[in-house]
């Protein structure tokens, strides 16, 4: 009955093996400049794409990209391997881009990054048969299903890229990790420094958000 | 609380666990509710295949060519690193 996070997920990737990654940490601590090269074409995308999304201006974003290479080199003596790599970057990278953020005085109030506030329901609560009827909460306006290959298509896929880059802050962070990036929950808490129980808050509201947008986006071409 | 006291799950309070479903994050018993209720209600195996699809779709994004890195910058950083650092500050020991 043991419903694991990998097996309840589509894609599944494998982490990188924990020998290579030894090797590759002690190599770049010998001064190997091959094995800062794997690590840079391993992680510097999901380092970018971690940084975009924390930070509201694009053009400051490979500014620090490269501010966290510069920690990732600085840092390495001290890497104690309790975490794997990918995880520890991206730490480094969510810190640097929370400096970039305080110190150009982009910070914005809490709730304006969606921590704090009531982002409301999954879905629109007409779309349930309204409380005192007999079906009270059941569906009244049932999803229709999707199909997968429209789903595949590029223009749902710039859609879902689209509607992550609006959400607020945090919950971005939170699905760029955990879907896009596909960290397991408890790194993404890590990595961000949020509890387990804010994390999965952030996800439900994100993943709700992406799929309205995509079921609007579908129902409009429907129509055509 | 027994079994009995536990209300049926309402399609509008399903959509809530969805995403904690799709992690394997909700306890046994509000799991088994809602895989009851996912039994006799289309609509709601249809919405969670929709979530599912949606943590996919992300997933793809992944693939999706970035910018490269300006990679001659970062070797240069690398560079600066190695000359300036010497070997037991970079953690050999």
């Amino acid at each position: 009955l043991e419903h694991s996070e990998a097996a309840a997920r589509p894609a599944v990737r494998t982490p990188d093996d924990p020998s290579d990654e030894r090797d590759l940490v002690a190599a770049l601590r010998a001064g190997d400049e091959s094995a800062f090269l794997t690590l840079v074409e391993r992680h510097h995308r999901s380092v970018i794409r971690i940084v975009r999304a924390q930070l509201p201006s694009e053009a400051a974003a490979e500014d620090v990209a490269q501010e966290t290479w510069v920690g990732v080199l600085k840092g390495i003596h001290g890497f104690e391997e309790r975490s794997s790599i990918a995880t520890w970057i991206l730490r480094i990278a969510v810190n640097c881009a929370r400096s970039r953020r305080t110190r150009d005085a982009y910070l914005v109030p809490l709730a304006a990054l969606g921590e704090g506030g009531d982002d409301g329901p999954a879905v629109d609560p007409h779309r349930f048969q309204p409380e005192g009827s007999r079906y009270a909460g059941h569906w009244l306006q049932a999803p229709e299903p999707w199909a997968e290959e429209r789903l595949a298509a590029a223009q749902a896929g710039a859609l879902v890229r689209q509607e992550i880059e609006c959400l607020p802050t945090t919950q971005r962070a939170v699905i760029t990790l955990r879907d896009v990036e596909g960290l397991e929950s408890a790194d993404v808490c890590a990595v961000l420094g949020i509890t387990g129980g804010n994390q999965r808050v952030l996800l439900h509201r994100a993943r709700s958000r992406v799929r309205a947008a995509v079921e609007r986006l579908l129902a409009k071409g429907g129509d055509q | 609380m027994t079994a009995e006291e536990i209300p049926d799950l309402s399609c509008r309070e399903l959509v809530e666990l969805a995403s904690d479903y799709v992690d394997g994050k909700l306890t046994p018993a509000e799991r088994t509710r809602f895989e009851m209720h996912l039994c006799c209600c289309t609509p709601c195996r249809v919405y969670l295949s929709q979530i599912q699809a949606t943590v996919a779709a992300a997933g793809r994004l992944r693939e999706e060519d970035l910018p490269p890195g300006s990679r001659e910058v970062l070797l240069a950083t690398f560079r600066d690193w190695k000359k300036s650092t010497p070997p037991d500050r970079r953690g050999l020991r």
